[in-house]
Formats: structure tokens, C-alpha cells, sequence
């Protein structure tokens, strides 16, 4: 870590962040019977992978179905970047007609892969109704009108800043870093 | 991970390195994922025009590129020699430049002659994917053939691999020998002699003539298609006898010592090469071949959009 990198959430504030993001889904959601989870790949789908085990932390009863969904084949940046975007495994083993469905990513930032993910996901049905959950919501950098119901942190930053999501069963622990250009 | 093609086109196997075969076979993956969705389509190539050019007859590569383009969700332009001024003198490169100043971005061409595909993508400015030039290349048949056996068998280093008959007529074969030695396969050729061409021991390929010593050798038998619309002489006394020497079917079959994988490239001539039991017996992968046809040309077509500048 440089001088001028700075921790957004340590691993405490980042464990009690996920519980209430989990508890603010049940006063919305109650049993989730009609619920449907789905991260999107690739970052996403650890944050959607601790939602759940959460959930079923608090209730034994929350058992959500889970999906993952790449949405490489639905950007709107194909052929304009150097390097294609190598794509990741979609598993969607249900149907999402009529479903309540949360959408988790770990950052939201432009809200083009949100925009994707949303072209994606009616691959698989009609939902009833949508959700957005981010871990970290990069405010002011919106290329699109799109906002989440659930957000981790708000951060202000500037378009050269990257914010990084670290997960204990990636990468040694929970942790969320503000990376900032060097000033040369 | 490599996520490029070192090749602009696909106009052969033998151009293609190892990790463009496998990068095309990661891609194909998630293409037929899509491809069994409710949904089957998405929209990676929607600005792309794409000009289907079959100056010699096709059903199933043509209706399979096409599907693969529509579920890509490309603009598609659909050509047959047989109803276009080609029979009235044009030449290749005029008939094309014609239609890429319909603003067409790829090509994909199927021609009589061997070395038309590369020959055009010299002198015309569109992605060129080869769909069958003469008795030379077939590189998606290739793909589509070692793709479907990776499926099975996961692996294809050190399979061993038989392709049977008219090899000698066959740009399948040739792709084919190319893909699988690439992948590290053990390839093996079996047939008539007159259906062998001369020089393939150069190209790191035993011969055999006894087809169930062949058979008891491998772990994946291709079956060929005697291609009779190009045999301007006699190869072998009649097609009868050529099924009772390297026919496949269901006795010989299951006499072998090992329970072996049999593929088809289509079509099939039933009763000439394999017989229906053989081509419908569970050891066939036949329908799964053209099943990952689709994923197959989904994946060469998106990384070489991929190329367009």
C-alpha cells in the first residue's frame, strides 16, 4: 500500500456492513420465499456468496437460490477497449419469472455493468421485480441513470481513483482500499 | 489468460497456435451455455454485417453459421453461386468487393478451390473465415470435431484418434490431423490406398489399411464421407465393397476390446460408412458435433469481431 492509499472499510466495519445489508433484505424481503439472488461476475459473486451465508446466519429458514451471471456478451465496450474481456462462468440453475430478484456487485460506478447485467439476466425470464446491492457506491461517476437500494459505503472520489474489494476467501481478508494515481 | 487470436482470420488450421485453439474452445464454452438458455441470443455483434458466400453446396455448416450469427445478433447476407452472376463471369474478388461495399465487416466463404479463402483475405479488406476451400481446410469442422472429444474426454494429449476413408478427398481430414496434433493427440489415417494420399507420413500420421486393427488402436474413430462428387475416376471397384472393408458397423463394433467414441462429420451416407445402428448407437457423438457447431462458430466469429479495428 502507497502513502496516499487509504482503507475505506477495515475487516470489522466491513463484517458489520454485510450484516446490516442483510438485515435491511429481510425488512424488505420477509421470508424471501419468492427471492432469488444473483451476483455478477466476476467480483460480485463473493459479495452475493456472504449475503447469503449471512442470511442464513441470522435464519436458519433463508435459504435463497443463487446464481451467477457474466455479462461480458451484453457490454456496450466490445471492440472499443485493446483487450477483449475474457468472459466467466454463468450458472443460473432456475427460472427468475415472477421472482423478486437482488442484483449484487461489489462497486458501482459508470452503472454500465449493472445496464449489462440487467440485459443478461432477461435471458432468463420476466422478474417481478429488481434490486440493486453494491458494497460500495462510487457517487458522481454515473454514465447512467442507475442508483442502488442497498448500498454498503458511499464514497466521493475522482474518475483516476479505484476503489478495490479484498475477501478473506480470496485474498487474506476483508478489507476495502481507495487506490489513488501517483502524482508524477 | 491470452485473450486475443494471433491470426485475423480463420482461414486454416495449420495457421493457429495452441492457445488460439484453446482461447476459441474457453469462448465455446460459454457460448453453449448460451446457447441452452431460454433466451439463446445475445448482443455482442450487433453492429457487425456478415456475408455468407457458398460457392459450393452446404446444409449443415451454412444453416450452423447462420444460426451462430443470429444468436450473436449480427446483420446477415445469405449468397449461393448458383443464383448469382458468378455463372455469368465475375470474378471472385469483383463478386465479393461488391458485396463488402454493402458495408459487410466479416466474410464467410465457402469455395471449390483450395486456397480461395486465403487468397481473398489478401485482397479484400473484411474478417475471413474459411468455411471449406476444395479438398484443403475445414478449420470449424476441426474445431467443432476436438471440442466435442475435449467434452468427453476432457483432455486430448495422448488420445489416440482414427480418421477412415476418403482421405485423400477430405479438407475435414486435414483440418483435422492439423487440430489434433496440435492438441497432442496420436492421429492415425485408415482406408484404401488409393484414398491415402502419398506424402501424409510427413505430417506425423501412421497409415493403416485393416479397419478393425485401426478400431482396436483408438479411442475416437472419424468416420468420412466417401465424397463421390469429387472422385472423377475409380478409387476402389464399388461403394459395396468399400462397406464391407471400411464400413463401420454394429458387430464390428462391438467386438473391439474397448467401448471406443465414433464421429461423423455428415452427412452420413447410411450403409456406406457406418450403418444407422452405429450412427444412432449411444458411442455416437454425431448430434453433440453439430450441437457444439453452433458454439464453435459463436466463438470464432466473436473473437475475430473482436479484431475489427
Amino acid at each position: 500500500m502507497k502513502h496516499n492509499d487509504r482503507i475505506i472499510l477495515d475487516s470489522t466495519q466491513f463484517d458489520l456492513t454485510i450484516k446490516r445489508l442483510a438485515h435491511q433484505l429481510i425488512e424488505n424481503h420477509n421470508d424471501f420465499s419468492n427471492t432469488i439472488i444473483i451476483g455478477l461476475q466476476p467480483r460480485g459473486t463473493y459479495l452475493a456468496d456472504r449475503i447469503k451465508a449471512e442470511l442464513k446466519l441470522i435464519d436458519k429458514t433463508y435459504d435463497i437460490p443463487l446464481g451467477t451471471l457474466d455479462v461480458t456478451f451484453y457490454r456496450d465496450d466490445y471492440r472499443r477497449q485493446n483487450n477483449p474481456l475474457v468472459p466467466s462462468k454463468t450458472e443460473m440453475e432456475f427460472d427468475i419469472e415472477d421472482k423478486n430478484v437482488i442484483l449484487v456487485d461489489d462497486v458501482l460506478f459508470t452503472g454500465r455493468t449493472i445496464r449489462s447485467g440487467l440485459d443478461a439476466m432477461l435471458a432468463f425470464g420476466r422478474p417481478k421485480m429488481v434490486e440493486l446491492l453494491v458494497l460500495i457506491n462510487r457517487r458522481y461517476e454515473r454514465h447512467l441513470p442507475i442508483q442502488a437500494d442497498y448500498i454498503g459505503k458511499n464514497i466521493h472520489t475522482i474518475v483516476s481513483e479505484r476503489a478495490k474489494v479484498s475477501w478473506s476467501a480470496t485474498d487474506g481478508e476483508d478489507k476495502v482500499i481507495l487506490y489513488t494515481p501517483d502524482d508524477e | 489468460m491470452m485473450n486475443k487470436l494471433s491470426v485475423n482470420h480463420l482461414l486454416g488450421i495449420k495457421y493457429l497456435t495452441k492457445a488460439d485453439i484453446n482461447l476459441i474452445f474457453e469462448t465455446a464454452d460459454h457460448f453453449k451455455e448460451v446457447i441452452n438458455r431460454p433466451i439463446k441470443k445475445v448482443p455482442s455483434l450487433r453492429d457487425i454485417t456478415i456475408a455468407n458466400l457458398f460457392f459450393e453446396n452446404s446444409t449443415r455448416t451454412k444453416l450452423s453459421f447462420e444460426i451462430a450469427e443470429k444468436r450473436l445478433s449480427a446483420d446477415i447476407l445469405n449468397f449461393s453461386s448458383s443464383s448469382s452472376s458468378v455463372t455469368k463471369g465475375e470474378t471472385l474478388i469483383d463478386t465479393v468487393n461488391n458485396i463488402l461495399s454493402m458495408k459487410v465487416d466479416m466474410v464467410v466463404m465457402r469455395h471449390p478451390n483450395p486456397g480461395a479463402a486465403d487468397f481473398l483475405s489478401k485482397h479484400v479488406d473484411a474478417k475471413i473465415i474459411n468455411a471449406g476451400d476444395g479438398a484443403h481446410e475445414h478449420p470449424t469442422q476441426a474445431l467443432l470435431d476436438s471440442f466435442s472429444i475435449r467434452e468427453k474426454y476432457d483432455d486430448l494429449k495422448g488420445k489416440n484418434v482414427v480418421i477412415v476413408g476418403d482421405i485423400i478427398h477430405s479438407r475435414v481430414a486435414l483440418s483435422n490431423i492439423f487440430c489434433l496434433k496440435k492438441l497432442g493427440a496420436n492421429v492415425r489415417v485408415c482406408g484404401p490406398l488409393t484414398l491415402i494420399p502419398k506424402h501424409i507420413a510427413s505430417l506425423g500420421v501412421e497409415v493403416m489399411t485393416n479397419l478393425k486393427d485401426a478400431l482396436n488402436w483408438c479411442d475416437v474413430a472419424m468416420m468420412l464421407r466417401i465424397q463421390l462428387e469429387r472422385q472423377n475416376m475409380k478409387f476402389f471397384p464399388s461403394l459395396r465393397e468399400y462397406s464391407m472393408q471400411y464400413g463401420l458397423d454394429k458387430q464390428l463394433l462391438d467386438s473391439l476390446d474397448k467401448e471406443i467414441t465414433v464421429m461423423h462429420p455428415g452427412p452420413i451416407n447410411r450403409g456406406v460408412e457406418i450403418t444407422s445402428d452405429v450412427a444412432d448407437s449411444k458411442q455416437s457423438i454425431i448430434l453433440e458435433q453439430v450441437q457444439n457447431g453452433v458454439a464453435i462458430r459463436m466463438a470464432v466469429l466473436y473473437l475475430l469481431a473482436g479484431k475489427i479495428e
